[in-house]
């Protein structure tokens, strides 16, 4: 791939090229984990979803859980990727208090999703296609409390041997921006599958970032990886420390050692975890307990007819069906509720107006408040009602922002509001002609100055006329007739 | 009078069938004798108590004409399989105080059928060992002795206590699994029927894995009738063991029908290994005239690959084991010895826990699958592994069932081929290539050596043909007419 001049870099001694790739950690959605019939619901008491499979006891057998492999399929195919009909889980393995069997089951060699794409949506319209390396199932482990106790740790094995995809990109990102737009995408297509539920907050999707540079056109330079961020707006920070930290290293002369690195979110920055010597030796090898996962394409075939509409057909769609921009689309598909909410607003209206409505006055409302689209004070149906009163020329749509307003702070509808506050437009052009008249009247030398070229003068009747009708006259109407008095 | 330690399961269920004693009073008669023959540490834990409740309740099943087939029956497990609230040790130092808190699915099995418990036996760490040396509890004594001379003897291993316990009549039967020969090599030591169904006839589930893809349960027992009973209990599907076969059951018994009339039997000519006594080849051929005087065909076959199965069964079984005992770090069961750093505590924790056998295998798993070594050690195996089970499928193309002695010699003297850790898996030669095939293979007793010891003969199945197995089994214990017995031998009633 060629560099892209509009990404790179500017460094002391000349351009750079950031590569990226990323390894999401998706919690897969289910009810009990992936080899043992325990609960998954977040917030437990400590050890309370715990089978003595997950806790590693002696002659405890770990069994697949169905349900999670048609997580990951309906992923996978979410993805545009492979689906392997044959797949095998590996032990790996490593000692650690949290990790019970001391290996953690996962898939290695033989993945159950293979190569796949995804596509992101530039905050300019434009969109960028990433590839996927591959998904694979793996079992989370413990959590290791080091904070309850002076001198020792305490275990949570809630989550331990939960199902997790482990989602891998290639290095096609190369910027931060890039990788933002790669995560709320990958999020987008998880929430709309119903796969996993994307709270990063809540460590159901955790990301593991590789960045190294390069001056463009040269082959890939030593990566360091960046483990375990836990927001959005982190990966970008830690990419941007990150690239920054290792141009500088080469301009002055040295090299970039190949580590794992962790992100300090209070200093924004990265730093050593642990370098490639200490790597760990996994030992690799397929776990006897269990046999390769065969599946029918038969069976794959029917979740892929199952699957809902995703975010790129939805916005496909919106963009033919609802004439919107590419971006605007982009920015109501990204949350299947928000593209709900805006298909119920728009449908039987101008769907322009409604996109407008919805990305405009409502986000403004609900980031405002702290709110998601499912707790909107104003519903579909009343917002769908609000615009009903723009189209029939009850409101202008100067006065509906305040009457948006005004049912956001109540709950009540647009027509009580409108009612109630003696809102209705006046398209009566007898009265606005009135209120013509009488500013004219009072504004001799001005209509004198207009009539004599001063064109710009137009905006100021249009004032007067509006204050005198409390702004509530049709503007198109106000226009035309303003236009005809002032001509004389 | 009858005896009632002398009993075999299917006498002994018959005479609670008839009332002839009850189970209460067999139970009794079992932990006299469990009592009496401690000094052959074939217990690690015994369930006296356990044992009485259980044939008590027995008896009133009994009474009202209920109870499952093995109902009453004192039997002895293994301490490999968990049994609920019971210390489970595996052998091992490290499960110090392990009692579990689940059954495994063979000992429910067993309950469910009427079985009652003596106790757990003795083992090689982990069920690593052929000698019964390696048990953090001790070495278990063969009950016998050879001729004119006292010096004790292993019973073989890993199932060294259960082999013990039922040769010696303190038990009518015990469970035993078998990774590479650990329920052959000690029936053939001890004299007694030992049976290793084929892999994924009989769950896993809550036995301490030694090697997964190995490991396998069954029965040991005086008869091979025995064999068969306790044996269709013991398999079955279990959706909890993932490598567990959807297959059905036959009735093991019915199939001991004495007939092997045109039966062809196979006899490798590559387990005719040098330094083999002459004695262990001449009851291989005694077997095969047996056979053929029965009207079965002895065919000679060849099994070219058994000659790697040795080196093939020591990468494979200690690369899982070297995974599957990573779980034993002080953290949640069992032993722990403190450290100053998490590091320490795992550092303390298995260098005492552990013993040196189970050291060494874990140290050769880690190694053969280790970066670099993977593809040279663990990957080459593999390969081998399946060339192996090839030359068995190859050979059931013309054969019925195969031939072999159990074991290339007869039970060595405590101490002996300690030093040696070559030596010893050598025993194992003629049982490993069955393993690594999945294939069932059973030892019967056949004669006695020179020296007065016994030795066994074990015949391999098709895989999921324990029935034609068990045939030539039964054929083979009716030729051989083994009524010797050991020295200690609590099955003589009242001294």
């Amino acid at each position: 791939m060629s560099a892209r001049e509009d990404l790179l870099v500017e460094g002391r001694t000349g351009k750079w090229e950031i590569v990226l790739g990323l390894e999401v950690h998706a919690q897969v959605i289910s009810k009990s984990k992936l080899f043992s019939g325990a609960a998954t619901d977040f917030g437990a008491d400590p050890n309370s979803q715990v089978s003595p499979v997950d806790a590693g006891f002696p002659g405890m057998l770990p069994v697949i859980n169905e349900m999670c492999v048609e997580q990951a399929v309906k992923t996978g195919l979410g993805l545009e990727a492979q689906i392997n009909l044959v797949s095998v889980f590996d032990r790996k393995n490593y000692f650690y208090a949290d990790l019970p069997q001391g290996y953690q089951i996962s898939q290695f060699t033989q993945p159950i999703v293979g190569k796949g794409l995804i596509h992101l949506d530039m905050p300019d319209g434009s969109v960028r296609t990433v590839g996927i390396t591959r998904l694979h199932l793996e079992q989370d482990a413990g959590k290791s409390l080091h904070d309850q106790h002076p001198t020792q740790s305490y275990i949570d094995l809630n989550r331990s041997g939960v199902a997790l995809m482990e989602i891998v990109s290639e290095p096609d990102m190369r910027s931060a921006e890039e990788a933002g737009a790669y995560l709320k995408k990958l999020r987008s297509i998880l929430r709309y599958l119903g796969t996993c539920d994307g709270n990063m907050e809540e460590g159901s999707m955790r990301c593991d970032c590789n960045v190294s540079v390069r001056r463009p056109g040269d082959p890939l330079g030593t990566r360091c990886e960046i483990k375990n961020v836990n927001s959005i707006r982190f990966v970008m920070q830690a990419i941007e420390y990150e690239a920054r930290r290792q141009i500088e290293i080469i301009e002055e002369g040295g090299t970039i050692v190949q580590e794992t690195r962790l992100f300090d979110s209070g200093r924004g920055i990265t730093r050593t975890m642990r370098s490639k010597e200490e790597a760990h030796d996994y030992r690799y090898f397929p776990d006897p307990d269990l046999l390769p996962l065969v599946l029918k394409q038969e069976w794959v075939d029917g979740l892929k007819s199952g699957l809902p509409e995703l975010p790129d057909a939805k916005k496909t769609r919106f963009v033919a069906d609802y004439k919107l921009s590419p971006y605007d689309a982009g920015v109501l598909v990204a949350e299947k509720a928000v593209a709900a909410f805006f298909e119920d607003v728009a449908r039987g209206r101008d769907a322009k107006l409604a996109a407008n409505w919805v990305t405009g006055d409502l986000f403004g409302a609900l980031n405002k408040r702290g709110l998601g689209i499912e707790a909107s004070p104003v519903s579909a149906a009343s917002l769908g009602e609000m615009i009903d009163l723009i189209a029939d020329n009850t409101i202008s749509g100067k006065i509906a922002k305040d009457v948006f307003a005004a049912m956001v702070e109540t709950g009540k509808s647009a027509g009580a509001i409108v009612e109630e506050q003696g809102l209705r437009q006046v398209t009566d052009t007898g009265a606005i002609e009135g209120a013509i008249d009488a500013v004219i009247a009072a504004n001799q030398n001005k209509v004198a100055e207009y009539r004599g070229g001063k064109d710009k003068l137009f905006g100021f009747f249009v004032g007067q006329v509006m204050k005198a009708t409390q702004g509530k006259a049709n503007p198109a109407m106000l226009n035309e007739l303003l236009k005809q008095k002032l001509a004389g | 009078m009858t005896v009632l330690t002398d009993l075999t399961l299917t006498t002994a269920r018959e005479g609670l069938r008839r009332k002839e004693f009850s189970a209460v009073e067999l139970a009794e008669a079992h932990i006299a004798a469990v009592e009496a023959a401690r000094p052959l540490n074939a217990f690690i834990t015994e369930t006296p108590e356990k044992a009485l409740g259980e044939a008590y309740r027995s008896d009133e099943k009994l009474a009202r004409g209920e109870g499952g087939p093995l109902e009453g029956l004192p039997i002895a497990i293994k301490d490999l399989f968990c049994v609920k609230d019971v210390l489970t040790t595996a052998g091992s130092h490290i499960l110090d105080g392990f009692k579990p808190p689940y059954e495994s699915t063979i000992t429910s099995k067993l309950w469910q059928a009427g079985a009652v418990c003596l106790g757990k036996l003795n083992m090689d760490e982990f069920a690593m060992g052929s000698s019964n040396m390696t048990s953090y509890y001790g070495a278990v004594h063969n009950p016998w002795t050879r001729q004119g001379d006292n010096r004790p003897l292993v019973p073989g291993g890993s199932s060294g206590g259960s082999a013990a316990a039922v040769a010696a009549r303190i038990a009518l039967a015990a469970t035993g699994t078998d990774t590479g020969g650990s329920i052959r090599q000690p029936a053939g030591f001890c004299g007694i029927v030992g049976v290793k169904p084929t892999y994924g006839r009989c769950s896993r589930w809550g036995v301490v894995a030694f090697a997964s893809s190995l490991d396998q349960a069954g029965p040991m027992t005086r008869s091979v009738r025995d064999a068969a009973l306790m044996l269709k209990i013991m398999c079955g599907h279990d959706p909890k063991d993932s490598t567990s076969a959807p297959m059905d059951v036959p009735d093991f018994e019915a199939a001991l029908t004495g007939d092997v009339r045109g039966l062809r039997i196979g006899i490798p000519k590559e387990y005719r290994v040098d330094g083999m006594p002459a004695e262990i080849d001449a009851l291989w051929q005694q077997g095969i005239d047996w056979l053929k005087s029965a009207g079965a065909v002895p065919v000679e076959i060849s099994l070219p690959m058994t000659k790697y199965a040795l080196p093939t069964y020591y990468i494979i079984a200690p690369a899982e084991a070297s995974a599957n005992l990573a779980r034993y770090d002080g953290v949640r069961f069992g032993l722990r010895v403190p450290g100053d750093t998490l590091g320490e505590m795992y550092e303390n924790t298995r260098a005492e826990g552990f013993g040196a056998e189970v050291k060494r295998r874990v140290l050769i798993g880690t190694y053969v699958l280790s970066a670099g070594y993977y593809d040279a050690y663990y990957l080459k195996a593999q390969r081998l592994r399946t060339l192996i089970a090839r030359d068995f499928d190859a050979a059931f193309e013309k054969v019925d069932a195969i031939l072999t002695p159990t074991a290339p010699s007869a039970a060595f003297a405590l101490g002996e081929k300690m030093d040696d850790p070559l030596a010893m898996y050598l025993n194992d030669v003629f049982t490993v290539p069955v393993n690594l095939a999945g294939l069932p293979g059973m030892s019967v007793p056949a004669g006695l050596s020179a020296d007065g010891l016994p030795l066994g003969l074990q015949v391999i199945g098709r895989a999921f043909d324990e029935a034609t197995m068990l045939r030539v089994g039964g054929v083979l214990e009716t030729a051989a007419n083994f009524t010797a017995r050991p020295k200690s031998d609590f099955g003589k009633g009242a001294a």
